[in-house]
C-alpha cells in the first residue's frame, strides 16, 4: 500500500455574493457577535450550490461542498469539470491562497502550485535578477536557484538577454524563461493550473515532457487542472470529476473523462417556438427546436476550430414544396459571418404536414473568440417560410489561455490556418 | 492504515500563528533579501540622479521645517535648528515608511497573494528591513552635515552615552511602525476607510512629534503630545547627540510597552487576515 501525501476532509469554501458595504458590514458584525458568544458562524448554514446560470436567492454560495479525497504518493491526479465546477477554488485552497471555510488539507512534504507562471515577475529587474526572486517567491532557497541556474537559461533559450531588464523581452521570452524557473521546482507535490498552454507548439510539447518527466521519473505527487482533456488524459492515470462544488467521482482518469463527458452534456437545445419571429412568415410553419452539439471535445464548451453539430427541428401544419433551411452566424454587431443553406448539399425538399423534421449539419467554425449569435431561417417555392433572429448565442472560447489578449478587437474575426516559410 | 500525526502541514480555517509559521519564514529568508534589493533596485532606476534621491527629500523637507522655525520663532534648545530638524525627520522618516508601506500590504500585493503562497509577513518585513538601508543612508546625510556644520563652527556636538540607545531606538522605530502598519493593512482589506486617515494622519502627526517643542504647548495639546509614542525615541536621540536634557527612560519604556502591544495585536490579526483576504481585497 503505497503512502498518502495529501488528505482533504470535508473540505469547503463559502462565498459572499455581491458587493462589499453596509449590507456586508451588518453580517459581519451579526458574524462577530455570534462568535463572540461561542456561537456557529450564522452565515454557514444557508447558501446554496454553485450553479451559476440559475439566479440564487441567497447572498452565499458553496464554491465547495463536502470534499473528500486522498491521494498517493507518486501519483499524477487530473482536475476535470465544467467553468465554475470549483475547479479554481481548489487550486487556490491547495496552494493557500485562501483558506477553507471549513474543512482541513493535510498533507506532506514541499508543495509548490502554480496557478501562473512569473508571479512577481518586475519588469526591470534583469532576466538573472528575476529568476532568483521568482524562485524565491516560489519557494526555493538561493542556494538551489545558483545549482539550477545554467539549467533554467538553457531551457529556456534566453541566455543572451540575462542581464536585460525582462521589460525588453518579447511575450515568448518572458513566458519561457517564467516557465523554465517554475519547471525546476524541486518540491514533492506539484499543482498546476492550465500553465502548460504557453508559448509555441515545441514549447509547449518540451514543458509538457518536463511535467511527464517530473511524475514518472522523479516520483513526484502531481495535480493537473485543465479543460483539455486529451492533455488530461495523456498526463494522468487518476482523475477527480467537480460538479457544481461537489466531487462526484474520484479514481481513474478514463472513467472521470468518460463521466464527464456523460454528465457534462456536450449538448445544448433551444426550444425556439419561444423565439421572437421577424419579417414575413407563413404561420403553418414553424421552426421548434435547435440542438448544437460539440462534437470535437465533448464537453459543453466550445473552442476555436471545434467542429459543431447543428440539429434543427421543423414541422407545418400544411404541404410545402421546395423547402430549403439555412442558419447564420452572426457577431455582436450584427454582422453575419457565415451563412448556411440545406441547398448547398441537399437538395431542396418536400415537407409533409404534421410530421417533425430534423435536420443535421456540422459546421467547422473557424472563428476567432468571441460570442456569436446564431439565426435560423427557413424558405420554400414561394418565398420565406419563416426567420428567426438570435435564436441562441454560443461563446468560443480561445484555444490558448489568454483570454485577454484573444479578446482584442486586433485579432480579427476569423482564423485560418496556414504554413509559412522564410527564404 | 498509517499513523496520522507526520503531516507536515495542515491547511484549515484556523489562523496558524505559532511555531510553524516563524519555521515557515525562515525557510523564505531569501525571499525576504530578494524583496529587499528589488525595492531599492527598482526604485530609482530610470532617474538621472539615481541613489541622490534619497538625500533629496530630508533636506528639502528639513529647509521647510528651518524655514517655519525662523518665521515662527521656535525655540531648538540651542541647537542648529538644520541639525535639530534633520535628526528628527531622518528618524520620522524610517517610523512613517516602516507604517505606510506596511498599511498598505494586503492592497499592494493583492495580485501576487492571489496567485502564489509564501508567508505574507515576509513583505512587510522586507519593507523594515529596505527602510533600514535607506535610513541609515540618510544617518550619512546627517554626518555630514554636522561635520560641515562643526568645521564652520557653526554648531557643537556633545554626544552622550546614551547613543548606545541608538540599535534600540532603531528597534523601537521599526516595531512601532511595523505593528501599526499591519494593524492597519489588516482592517482595511475588508472595508477601505482606514487607509483614507492614514496618510493624512501620517502628515499631522509629523508636524506633532518633530514641530511643536513641549515648552511651547499647554494643557489638552500637552497630554495628548504625551502620548505619542515617537516623541521619547526622538528626544532621547536628540539628547544623545547634543546633551538637551536628562533622558526620561520612563517615556521610553512607555515607548516600548506601546510597541510590544502594537506587534503583538498586529501579528495576531495579520494572520487572521491573510487567510482570507484574497476574497475580500
Amino acid at each position: 500500500m503505497s503512502e498518502i501525501i495529501i488528505k482533504a476532509e470535508g473540505l469547503s469554501k463559502q462565498y459572499r455574493l455581491g458587493q462589499i458595504g453596509t449590507g456586508s458590514l451588518s453580517h459581519d458584525l451579526n458574524r462577530w457577535w455570534h462568535s463572540l458568544r461561542g456561537n456557529e458562524d450564522p452565515y454557514l448554514k444557508i447558501g446554496e450550490a454553485n450553479d451559476r446560470t440559475q439566479k440564487g436567492n441567497s447572498d452565499y454560495v458553496w464554491a465547495l461542498k463536502d470534499i473528500n479525497f486522498e491521494i498517493n504518493k507518486g501519483e499524477v491526479w487530473g482536475v476535470i469539470g465544467k467553468n465554475g465546477a470549483g475547479k479554481s477554488t481548489l487550486l487556490k485552497l491547495l496552494s493557500r491562497v485562501t483558506a477553507p471555510t471549513t474543512g482541513e488539507i493535510k498533507y506532506k512534504g514541499k508543495l509548490a502550485s502554480l496557478l501562473e507562471v512569473g508571479t512577481g515577475f518586475h519588469g526591470e529587474l534583469t532576466g538573472k535578477e528575476n529568476i532568483y526572486l521568482n524562485g524565491a517567491i516560489l519557494g526555493m532557497k538561493k542556494k538551489e536557484i545558483t545549482a539550477k541556474f545554467d539549467e533554467i537559461i538553457d531551457f529556456a533559450g534566453v541566455e543572451k538577454y540575462v542581464d536585460t531588464p525582462v521589460k525588453r523581452y518579447s511575450s515568448g521570452m518572458f513566458v519561457r524563461l517564467a516557465f523554465a524557473v517554475a519547471a525546476h521546482l524541486d518540491t514533492d507535490i506539484l499543482i498546476l493550473d492550465e500553465v502548460l498552454a504557453v508559448g509555441d507548439a515545441s514549447f509547449q510539447r518540451k514543458c509538457l515532457g518536463k511535467m511527464n518527466d517530473a511524475a514518472t521519473n522523479q516520483g513526484k505527487t502531481v495535480l493537473f487542472v485543465s479543460h483539455n482533456l486529451s492533455q488530461v488524459q495523456g498526463l494522468c492515470k487518476k482523475g477527480m470529476l467537480l460538479e457544481n462544488g461537489l466531487l462526484t467521482f474520484a479514481g481513474d482518469i478514463n472513467a472521470a473523462i468518460s463521466k464527464y463527458t456523460e454528465t457534462g452534456n456536450s449538448e445544448r437545445v433551444v426550444d425556439v417556438t419561444k423565439c421572437n419571429r421577424v419579417g414575413p412568415r407563413e404561420l403553418a410553419f414553424s421552426i421548434t427546436s435547435l440542438k448544437i452539439t460539440n462534437v470535437t471535445s465533448e464537453s459543453n464548451e466550445i473552442f476555436e476550430e471545434d467542429t459543431i453539430e447543428m440539429e434543427i427541428g421543423f414541422e407545418a401544419k400544411n404541404d410545402f414544396e421546395e423547402v430549403i433551411m439555412a442558419f447564420a452566424i452572426s457577431d455582436g454587431l450584427d454582422n453575419q459571418l457565415i451563412v448556411c443553406r440545406s441547398s448547398s448539399t441537399l437538395p431542396s425538399f418536400s415537407l409533409k404536414r404534421n410530421i417533425p423534421h430534423i435536420i443535421k449539419t456540422k459546421v467547422s467554425l473557424a472563428l476567432n473568440a468571441g460570442v456569436y449569435h446564431i439565426s435560423l431561417g427557413a424558405s420554400h417555392v414561394k418565398g420565406i417560410l419563416e426567420y428567426v433572429p438570435s435564436v441562441t448565442t454560443i461563446e468560443i472560447l480561445p484555444t490558448n489561455t489568454e483570454w485577454e489578449e484573444a479578446k482584442k478587437p486586433t485579432v480579427g474575426l476569423l482564423i485560418t490556418h496556414l504554413d509559412w516559410v522564410i527564404s | 492504515m498509517q499513523q496520522e500525526e507526520d503531516w507536515s502541514n495542515i491547511i484549515s480555517s484556523r489562523s496558524s500563528f505559532s511555531f510553524y509559521s516563524l519555521k515557515d519564514l525562515w525557510h523564505y529568508r531569501d525571499l525576504l533579501w530578494m524583496f529587499v534589493k528589488r525595492d531599492i533596485v527598482t526604485n530609482y532606476k530610470q532617474t538621472v540622479l539615481g541613489p541622490l534621491w534619497f538625500f533629496i527629500q530630508p533636506a528639502l523637507t528639513t529647509a521647510m521645517f528651518v524655514f517655519i522655525q525662523r518665521a515662527a520663532k521656535i525655540e531648538t534648545n540651542g541647537i542648529h535648528p538644520v541639525l535639530f530638524y534633520l535628526i528628527g525627520i531622518t528618524a520620522w522618516n524610517y517610523f512613517a515608511e516602516c507604517l505606510t508601506k506596511t498599511s498598505t500590504t494586503f492592497k499592494d500585493n493583492a495580485f501576487i497573494f492571489g496567485k502564489v503562497y509564501f508567508p505574507r509577513l515576509i513583505l512587510p518585513l522586507s519593507i523594515v528591513v529596505s527602510g533600514l538601508l535607506k535610513f541609515f543612508i540618510q544617518i550619512f546625510l546627517f554626518i555630514l552635515t554636522s561635520v560641515i556644520l562643526l568645521a564652520l563652527n557653526k554648531t557643537k556636538l556633545d554626544i552622550q552615552n546614551t547613543l548606545l540607545l541608538f540599535p534600540f531606538l532603531i528597534f523601537l522605530m521599526a516595531g512601532l511602525g511595523l505593528g501599526g502598519g499591519l494593524i492597519i493593512t489588516s482592517l482595511t482589506t475588508k472595508y477601505r476607510d482606514l487607509a483614507l486617515l492614514v496618510q493624512f494622519g501620517i502628515q499631522l502627526l509629523m508636524y506633532g512629534t518633530l514641530m511643536i517643542p513641549k515648552s511651547s504647548t499647554s494643557g489638552i495639546l500637552n497630554k495628548l503630545l504625551e502620548y505619542n509614542p515617537m516623541i521619547p525615541i526622538i528626544d532621547t536621540l536628540r539628547q544623545s547627540l547634543f546633551n538637551t536634557e536628562a533622558p526620561n527612560f520612563y517615556l521610553l519604556g512607555y515607548s516600548f510597552i506601546v510597541m510590544v502591544i502594537l506587534l503583538l495585536i498586529g501579528f495576531y490579526i495579520f494572520s487572521k487576515t491573510e487567510k482570507n483576504f484574497t476574497d475580500t481585497v
